[in-house]
């Protein structure tokens, strides 16, 4: 127990540099940032309005403390375009985007570690080459890039999914379809990463003396492999999965684009068009905080599974 | 300049011991920036040139890939699209590697709170999605072929900063280290003659692995708008644009689509290929 509130309070640190990093970051805007905002034809009137809604002409000091303060009351500020609070407008579409990303990582892991298992028992034959090209492959996929080449073979030319997942999906089937595609999306690169890194792990923990032990005991090898060798090997899986949540919420943004689904993606690519810096910011808080929650969850799951971590 | 011949020469030296795949990368790279560099001479039209009355053709004898809703030739714009991708790729991950390796040795080398203070930034920026801090920063300079090169670097300084310190701890306490030291060598000597050579071979290999990453990124912030401006053609642009006519022609995203891929592919198969001949271990085995 003391070692998860340890590790809560190691993660606050963390998140107050990831804010004032993102403070800092958009407040280096160069020049004047109303004007970036309002663009070339503002009046000075104004201008000078929207520096004191966003507290430029206030020290910057004052801004940070503001700043701070109003994220410790769950106060992300107001959107500069639609005028509503930053935390309002993305809570309601954060379930669409974790629906997504929960789907993905299923996809990811049962794709990924099988795939990685059985490369790494097949050991420099077929199977294992296969499945290092296919890794390879996943690596190399940009998420939009696959994400199009899907939506064109299986929405478009095929038609077994819906081109545009529907916002307000009427049954389950719509909306299981609605998500299948964009999870599958995110799910196959995932499983790249994930077969790549189950297979090293599985091929270091296969040369150890206890699972030769164990064979020479006659301990059957479905269970030799799935007790002894994969039990053994998750502490890596595991890191990769937990490092792996960054590249998913990038991978996401462009899959919710691609496949026009309502999400935190849609949210900040309209927060970019439209110059909504306050929302922009907002939004780069709330996945921050995904990210140290991650984290979080990681080291939590390595004392779980690993019970020589929760003792010393 | 002696440091990265040298480097240079050790990197041939991983590639000549590299296997089938880690060859193929090399020579798809190898045909991607010659196809940069002669892009007037192999381009078979002018990919700023619009004809209306020949657009949204599909691949044809006339033009191989089709063309776009301006009427412009797509293989020409993709010959001219990898200079953005190969020059955005070659010079974000040069400045990140100079900064981020001069972070982990100065880390390394001097240590105590020093080192603490450096690796807690490291740790941070490593532990922001690099896509969104891309679009971060991207999105606050403004969308430029500078602006994007200096985004990109700034989420690829910190894996150089890690792998740079890693290996500054074990050799200061080296004694050939130790007696330079003696011999009374300054800090900045030691530091820039003795453990960057020792080091360079290491992170040259690591870059070509980062470089796919950057190429990647580049295409993405480029497909969300934050890339260099139209015309200029760029592959992340073009697959950009052809989404937007995804259902008339198919064949603006997924010829873009291919470049980005088989780029990224050919980095990754060199770098994993050069990494694995690097790696002693792995060498024996098989």
């Amino acid at each position: 127990m003391s070692y998860v509130i340890k590790r809560i309070l190691l993660g606050i640190p963390t998140l107050f540099a990831m804010f004032t990093a993102i403070f800092v970051i958009i407040r280096v805007v160069p020049g004047d940032a109303a004007a970036v905002i309002l663009g070339d034809h503002a009046t000075p009137a104004a201008l000078e309005a929207l520096r004191t809604e966003l507290g430029l002409d206030r020290p910057l000091l004052q801004q940070y403390l503001e700043f701070l303060g109003g994220l410790l009351q769950g106060d992300l500020g107001t959107s500069l375009v639609t005028r509503r609070p930053v935390l309002q407008e993305a809570l309601l579409v954060l379930p669409n985007t974790l629906e997504l990303a929960f789907a993905s990582i299923i996809v990811g892991l049962a794709l990924g570690i099988p795939l990685g298992v059985y490369a790494a028992i097949n050991r420099n034959s077929w199977p294992d080459y296969f499945g290092r090209l296919f890794s390879l492959v996943g690596l190399s996929l940009p998420a939009f890039v696959s994400g199009i080449l899907l939506l064109l073979a299986f929405a478009i030319q095929l038609r077994w999914f819906p081109v545009i997942g529907s916002s307000q999906p009427s049954s389950l089937a719509d909306r299981f379809f609605g998500v299948a595609l964009p999870a599958l999306n995110l799910g196959i690169i995932m499983s790249a990463y994930v077969a790549r890194v189950t297979r090293t792990s599985m091929l270091a923990t296969l040369g150890e003396d206890y699972v030769r032990t164990a064979r020479a005991k006659g301990v059957r090898s479905t269970r030799l492999i799935l007790r002894h060798v994969l039990s053994n090997s998750l502490l890596p899986i595991i890191t990769v999965v937990g490092l792996y949540f960054g590249t998913l919420i990038g991978n996401s943004v462009l899959t919710e684009i691609v496949f026009n689904r309502p999400g935190m993606g849609r949210l900040i690519l309209g927060a970019l068009n439209t110059r909504d810096y306050t929302l922009l910011q907002g939004l780069m808080i709330i996945f921050a905080s995904f990210v140290v929650l991650a984290n979080l969850l990681t080291d939590l799951a390595y004392a779980a599974v690993d019970p020589r971590i929760r003792t010393s | 300049m002696k440091t990265i011949l040298l480097a240079l020469r050790d990197a041939a030296r991983f590639l000549s011991r590299g296997g089938a795949f880690t060859w193929l990368g090399f020579g798809l790279l190898c045909a991607i920036v010659l196809m940069a560099v002669f892009a007037p001479l192999i381009a078979p039209y002018d990919p700023l040139e619009q004809d209306i009355v020949n657009r949204l053709l599909p691949p044809s004898p006339e033009f191989w890939l089709g063309t776009d809703s301006y009427g412009r030739d797509v293989l020409s714009r993709l010959i001219y699209g990898a200079r953005v991708s190969l020059v955005v790729g070659i010079v974000a991950i040069a400045i990140a590697m100079v900064i981020g390796t001069a972070m982990g040795i100065l880390a390394g080398y001097i240590g105590g709170r020093f080192d603490a203070f450096v690796m807690a930034i490291v740790d941070i920026m490593l532990s922001f999605p690099s896509l969104l801090l891309g679009m971060l920063v991207a999105a606050v300079l403004g969308a430029s072929l500078e602006n994007l090169i200096i985004a990109i670097a700034i989420t690829e300084i910190a894996p150089f900063a890690r792998l740079a310190r890693a290996p500054t701890l074990v050799l200061k306490e080296q004694d050939f280290i130790q007696a330079t030291r003696a011999m009374g060598c300054s800090h900045s000597r030691i530091m820039g003659v003795h453990i960057v050579p020792n080091i360079m071979s290491e992170i040259l290999v690591m870059a070509s692995l980062w470089m796919a990453t950057a190429i990647r990124t580049e295409a993405s912030l480029s497909f969300i708008g934050l890339g260099v401006k139209p015309p200029t053609p760029t592959w992340g642009g073009m697959i950009r644009e052809g989404f937007e006519n995804i259902l008339e022609a198919w064949w603006l995203a997924v010829f873009p689509s291919i470049f980005v891929f088989v780029t990224v592919l050919a980095l990754n198969l060199l770098g994993d290929g050069l990494r694995d001949a690097t790696d002693p271990k792995l060498r024996q085995r098989t």
